[in-house]
C-alpha cells in the first residue's frame, strides 16, 4: 500500500474498556485516527477524555479491548512495549533515581544491546542536543524541573524511535518554561525528523504546537484536522467551546449553498455562515462566533445586533467587551487595544457587526 | 513583659518526658557500670576492670554460644529475607485478587501469637520429628527462627515497594527493558535500601529471641540469649554483664546502621563509563 | 486524509483475550512467589499450632507427651476446674485462676502505666524541633531494640535486694531493711513498664508527628485552655495511636514469659509460666496445650477489639 508510507501510526476502530461486566467503563469508543510522519500530532482535551488511555495503547502499556494498532503498516496492538519501536516522555518524567543523567540516556540503547562506544557516542549527542552535557553525571534528584524535562527527552530519544510519544510533558512546569520548553520541543521535532504525538489539555499548547491535532471528549475523536480549521471550523459545540473562546447564537437556515448558508438568528438578523465540511443541515441550527471575529460600533447601525455594553475587561494585549443583547444573552467581543481609551462606555447601547464569513455553522 | 504563647505547651508533660528517659537508661546503665567492676561481688564497687570481658570471651560455653546465635541469625534472616522479598513483590502494587488478605494474614500470623505459644506449639511437633528422624541439628531452630523473622523482613521491602513509583518499570519497559531485565536493572537496585533493612530487622530479631529457643533447641544448643537466661536463674557474677553489655554494644551498632540506612538516600551508581 | 473505515483486522480481535491469559498469568507468578514464606510459616508457625490443638484434646502420656490418638478432655477440664482425689468433687482451679487473674491484671496495670508515661513523652519527642527530634526518637528506638532477656536482667539488678534501689534507700536512712521487691507482682509490673514501654511511645509518636497544630491554634482560638486542648483536641486526634500502643503493649504482656521468670520466680507466676510447668516438671501436655490456646484467645479477642476500633476510626476520617 503505497499511502502507508506516509502513515507512521493508524489507530482502527480501537475500543478500550476497563473492569467487567455492568462496571465497565469504556475509555475509548471506536477510535480512528490517522498520524503522518514527521507529524507533530496533539490528542487534546479534558481530562478523562481518553487521549493518554489512547498513548497509552500505542506505547504498550495497555491492550485495546477491540482494534488495531498500525505501526508503519504493522498491527502492534498485541506486543509489549519492550517490543515497540515507539519511547515514552511520562508526565512525571519517570527518571531512575539510582542513576546518573547520563545513565539515565543511556539505558535503553543498553538493553538494546547496541555496542558501548556507539551508546556512548550517542548519550553524548543526545545530552547536547537538549544542552544537558555538563550535567551528564549529576544525581537525577540534583537538577530542575525542567532539567529532568530534557533528560526524559533525551532518554526517549536515544534509542532513535520511529514514534516519540509524550504524555503531558509541560504540565509540571511554571509558565515561563512551558513557553521555553514548547519551542524547544518544536526544534527538537524539526532536527530528528522523528513523529511526535502529544498529549495535553492545554488548547492553546495544543494550537501553537501542532502540525495536525485531535480534539477529544469522552472516549471519542471529534475533529481531526489543523490548528487553523480546528480553530475557525469546529465541526461542533464541543469542541467549538473547548477550544477558545466562542459566542453561540441560534437561528434558521434560510438557505445553503456551496460550503455557506444564510442563517437568519433569532435575533432578527441575517448573516452568512460557513457549513462544516460534508454536511449541509436545514432547519434551526447554531452558529459560532469568535470574539475577535466582530466588531463593536456605536448604537444606529442597522445591520448588527444590537445590545448594551454591560463591561469592559482590560487584558494588555486585548479588551473584552461584554455586550447584553436584546436576547438576554451574552455576547462577547474582543479587539486589539491600541493607543487611547475605547470609544464606548458601559452602560450605553451597541451595535456588534459580525465581519462576512466568520460565523461557523456547528452540529450539536 | 508576658513570655511568647507557645501553643504546643503541656504543663509537666517535658517533666515526665524526662523522667521516662532517665527511667529507660538507669537499669541499662547499671548493668554497664558492674560489667567494669574489678570486685567479684555484684554489689560492693571494685574499681574498673575489664576482668569479666576477658573471663567472658575465654569461656567455652559463651563462644560455643555465641558462634551458634550468630550462624542461626545469619541462616534465619537470609531465609527469610528472600522469602519475603518474593512474598512483597507478589502482595504489592496490583489490584486486589483471591486470596490477597488471606496472604497478609498468613505471612504475618508469626506477629499476631504470643511467642510462648508458638514455643510450645513447636516443641510438640519437632520433638516428635527429632524422634522420628533422629536428627537434631540447629536446623529446627533455623526454621523456627526463619519464620518468625518473615514478617519483620516483609514490613520495609513491602513498604519500599509500596512506595516506588510504578512509571519507572513502565519507563524501563518503555525502554527495551524485558521483564527480568526491568526486574535486576531498576526494581531490584530501588528496592535494595528496603531488603537490607528487612534483613537487619531479621537478624536482630534473631539474635534477640529468647522464648521459641528456649524451647526448640536440643541439649547443648545454647544460644547467646538462653545462656544467659540459665545464669541469670544461678547466682550470678558480673561476667554475665560483660556478655550482656557486649550484646547491647552489637544492638546499638546495629540501630545505627539501620537508622543510617533507612535515612539514606539511594545513591546512583558510579557515573557512565566510568565502569571498566 | 481521514481514518480508513477498514474493520479491525482479525489478529487484533483476541487482544482482550491476551490481556485475561496475561492476569491468569500474573496471578499464579504471584502464588508461586509468596509460596516459599508461606511454606516456611505453615511449617514452623501456624501447622504446629493446628497439631497442638489436636493435642489439647488427648490423654496425657505418662511421662510428658500425649498419648496419640486417644481421645480426652481432661486438658480442657483441667484449665478452670479441677476434681479431688478423694471425693471427685469438681471445684474451681483457684491456683489457675489467680495465674490468670493475675496476667489480666498486670497486662491491665502495665499498659496503663505505660500510657500515663509515654503520652506525655511521645507528645515531648514530638514538639522537639525537627533536628533534636530525631535525637529523643534514636533514644527511644534504642531500648526498643536492645534484647528484652538483657532489659530484663537490667532491672532485676536495680529492684533486687543489694541492687541499687535497696542501697540507695538503706544508705539515705528512709528504710533499714531492704525492701522485697524481687518475686512479687511489683517487680513483674516493674519490668513489663520498664521493657515494653518504648511499645508504646512509638506509635504515639507516629500519630502525634502528624498532629496538625493549626487545630490545636484553632481550639486555643475558641477559648479552650491547656486542659481543654489536651483533651477536647489533641487526644481525639491521636486516639489512632493510643488504641495501638495500648495493643501493642497489652498483647505481649499478657503473653510475657521471660518477666515473670525471671522477676516473679516461681512462686508469682503468669500464664507463660504456667504453660511451661505443664511441658516441664508438671508433665500435662494437654493441659499445656489448652491454655496455650486459651490464652491465644484472649489475644485474639484484644486484636479483634483492635481491628473493629482501627476500622472505625478509619471510616470516622476516611
Amino acid at each position: 500500500m503505497a499511502e502507508d508510507k506516509s502513515v507512521a501510526v493508524e489507530a482502527r476502530g480501537i475500543t478500550k474498556s476497563f473492569g467487567q461486566g455492568v462496571a465497565a467503563l469504556r475509555a475509548l469508543d471506536n477510535v480512528s485516527v490517522l498520524v503522518r510522519e514527521n507529524e507533530f500530532f496533539t490528542l487534546l482535551g479534558p481530562s478523562g477524555c481518553g487521549k493518554t488511555t489512547l498513548l497509552r495503547l500505542i506505547a504498550g502499556f495497555e491492550f485495546p479491548t477491540y482494534g488495531a494498532i498500525l505501526l508503519h503498516g504493522q498491527d502492534i496492538a498485541r506486543l509489549p512495549p519492550f517490543r515497540r519501536p515507539v519511547n515514552t516522555v511520562f508526565q512525571s518524567y519517570a527518571l531512575f533515581p539510582h542513576l546518573t543523567v547520563a545513565q539515565n540516556v543511556a539505558f535503553g540503547l543498553q538493553m538494546l544491546g547496541r555496542p558501548r562506544a556507539e551508546t556512548a557516542a550517542r548519550v553524548t549527542a543526545m545530552l547536547r542536543l537538549v544542552q544537558m552535557e555538563t550535567l551528564a553525571n549529576r544525581r537525577t534528584d540534583q537538577i530542575s524541573g525542567g532539567q529532568a524535562q530534557r533528560v526524559a527527552l533525551a532518554r526517549a530519544l536515544a534509542p532513535a524511535p520511529k514514534v516519540l510519544l509524550l504524555d503531558e510533558p509541560l504540565s509540571a512546569l511554571d509558565y515561563k518554561l512551558r513557553k521555553e520548553m514548547q519551542i524547544e520541543l518544536k526544534r527538537m521535532q524539526n532536527e530528528t525528523g522523528v513523529t511526535f504525538i502529544f498529549v495535553t489539555h492545554d488548547q492553546e499548547e495544543a494550537l501553537t504546537m501542532s502540525d495536525r491535532l485531535a480534539v477529544m471528549s469522552a472516549g471519542r475523536i471529534l475533529q481531526v484536522g489543523t490548528p487553523r480549521e480546528i480553530y475557525e471550523h469546529p465541526a461542533d459545540r464541543f469542541v467549538a467551546n473547548f477550544i477558545g473562546e466562542t459566542n453561540f447564537l441560534q437561528g434558521e437556515i434560510q438557505a445553503s449553498g456551496e460550503g455557506s448558508a444564510e442563517v437568519r438568528l433569532d435575533l432578527g438578523v441575517t448573516l452568512k455562515a460557513t457549513l462544516p465540511r460534508g454536511g449541509l443541515p436545514r432547519g434551526r441550527t447554531t452558529v459560532v462566533v469568535r470574539p475577535e471575529h466582530a466588531v463593536l460600533g456605536p448604537a444606529g447601525a442597522d445591520t448588527g445586533l444590537s445590545g448594551i455594553l454591560e463591561n469592559i475587561v482590560y487584558s494588555g494585549v486585548d479588551t473584552q467587551f461584554h455586550v447584553r443583547l436584546a436576547s438576554g444573552g451574552l455576547f462577547l467581543v474582543r479587539a486589539q487595544n491600541s493607543h487611547g481609551a475605547p470609544a464606548q462606555l458601559p452602560g450605553e447601547p451597541v451595535v456588534v457587526t459580525i465581519q462576512d464569513g466568520a460565523a461557523q455553522v456547528v452540529g450539536d | 513583659m508576658a513570655r511568647r504563647f507557645d501553643v504546643r505547651a503541656q504543663s509537666g508533660f517535658a517533666t515526665v518526658a524526662l523522667f521516662t528517659f532517665f527511667l529507660l537508661y538507669l537499669p541499662v546503665a547499671v548493668l554497664v557500670a558492674y560489667a567494669f567492676n574489678a570486685s567479684e561481688s555484684m554489689t560492693a564497687w571494685g574499681g574498673v576492670s575489664l576482668r569479666w570481658f576477658a573471663a567472658a570471651w575465654q569461656n567455652d560455653a559463651v563462644q560455643g554460644a555465641a558462634w551458634r546465635s550468630f550462624v542461626i541469625a545469619a541462616s534465619a534472616a537470609t531465609i527469610a529475607t528472600i522469602a519475603a522479598t518474593m512474598a512483597a513483590i507478589a502482595t504489592t502494587r496490583t489490584p486486589p485478587y483471591r486470596g490477597l488478605s488471606f496472604k497478609y494474614a498468613f505471612i504475618n500470623q508469626p506477629l499476631m501469637v504470643p511467642e510462648i505459644v508458638t514455643a510450645v506449639a513447636l516443641l510438640i511437633v519437632f520433638s516428635r520429628i527429632k524422634v522420628w528422624t533422629g536428627y537434631s541439628g540447629l536446623g529446627y531452630l533455623i526454621a523456627a527462627h526463619a519464620a518468625f523473622c518473615i514478617p519483620f523482613a516483609y514490613l520495609p521491602i513491602r513498604a519500599r515497594l509500596e512506595s516506588m513509583d510504578l512509571t519507572l518499570e513502565s519507563a524501563a519497559a518503555d525502554l527495551y527493558a524485558t521483564p527480568w531485565l526491568a526486574f535486576r536493572r531498576v526494581t531490584l537496585p530501588l528496592l535494595q535500601p528496603g531488603i537490607v533493612a528487612g534483613y537487619m530487622l531479621a537478624f536482630v530479631i534473631s539474635l534477640d529471641d529468647v522464648v521459641i529457643t528456649e524451647f526448640v533447641k536440643s541439649g547443648g544448643q545454647d544460644t547467646l540469649p538462653t545462656y544467659m537466661l540459665g545464669q541469670i536463674r544461678r547466682s550470678v557474677t558480673p561476667e554475665i554483664n560483660a556478655i550482656a553489655t557486649a550484646f547491647l554494644a552489637l544492638s546499638v551498632v546495629l540501630v545505627t546502621v539501620f537508622f543510617f540506612i533507612n535515612r539514606r538516600r539511594t545513591e546512583p551508581q558510579p557515573a557512565y563509563g566510568d565502569k571498566a | 486524509m481521514e481514518p480508513s473505515a477498514i474493520p479491525a483486522l482479525e489478529a487484533a480481535v483476541d487482544a482482550p483475550r491476551v490481556a485475561e491469559h496475561a492476569a491468569r498469568r500474573d496471578l499464579t507468578g504471584r502464588w508461586l512467589l509468596s509460596a516459599p514464606a508461606m511454606i516456611i510459616i505453615f511449617f514452623a508457625a501456624i501447622g504446629p499450632l493446628f497439631v497442638m490443638l489436636a493435642y489439647s484434646f488427648m490423654a496425657k502420656g505418662d511421662y510428658g507427651d500425649v498419648k496419640l490418638g486417644e481421645f480426652s478432655l481432661d486438658g480442657w477440664f483441667s484449665v478452670f476446674l479441677q476434681r479431688d482425689i478423694f471425693d471427685d468433687t469438681v471445684t474451681l482451679a483457684d491456683a489457675h485462676l489467680s495465674i490468670f487473674w493475675r496476667s489480666l491484671k498486670l497486662s491491665l496495670v502495665t499498659t496503663l502505666v505505660t500510657l500515663i508515661l509515654g503520652f506525655p513523652t511521645a507528645y515531648f519527642i514530638a514538639t522537639r524541633p525537627l533536628r533534636s527530634r530525631d535525637v529523643w526518637l534514636f533514644l527511644i528506638t534504642i531500648p526498643f531494640w536492645t534484647n528484652l532477656l538483657i532489659r530484663t536482667f537490667a532491672m532485676q539488678q536495680v529492684i533486687r535486694n543489694e541492687g541499687i534501689l535497696n542501697s540507695l534507700l538503706i544508705a539515705t536512712g528512709i528504710i533499714d531493711q531492704p525492701l522485697q521487691i524481687m518475686f512479687t507482682d511489683t517487680a513483674i509490673l516493674l519490668g513489663m513498664v520498664y521493657v515494653y514501654l518504648p511499645l508504646m511511645v512509638l506509635p504515639l509518636y507516629a500519630s502525634m508527628e502528624k498532629l496538625d497544630f493549626r487545630l490545636v491554634e484553632a481550639g486555643y482560638d475558641l477559648y479552650a485552655g491547656r486542659l481543654g486542648v489536651l483533651r477536647r483536641i489533641i487526644i481525639p486526634l491521636v486516639r489512632p495511636g493510643i488504641v495501638a500502643g495500648s495493643i501493642l503493649v497489652f498483647i505481649p504482656s499478657l503473653g510475657a514469659y521471660v518477666i515473670p521468670r525471671v522477676l516473679g520466680g516461681g512462686k508469682t507466676m503468669m500464664l507463660g509460666n504456667l504453660i511451661e510447668l505443664q511441658f516441664g516438671g508438671g508433665r500435662n501436655w494437654p493441659l499445656g496445650a489448652a491454655i496455650s490456646i486459651t490464652l491465644m484467645i484472649l489475644v485474639m479477642v484484644a486484636l479483634l477489639f483492635y481491628v473493629r476500633n482501627a476500622s472505625r476510626l478509619g471510616a470516622q476520617h476516611g
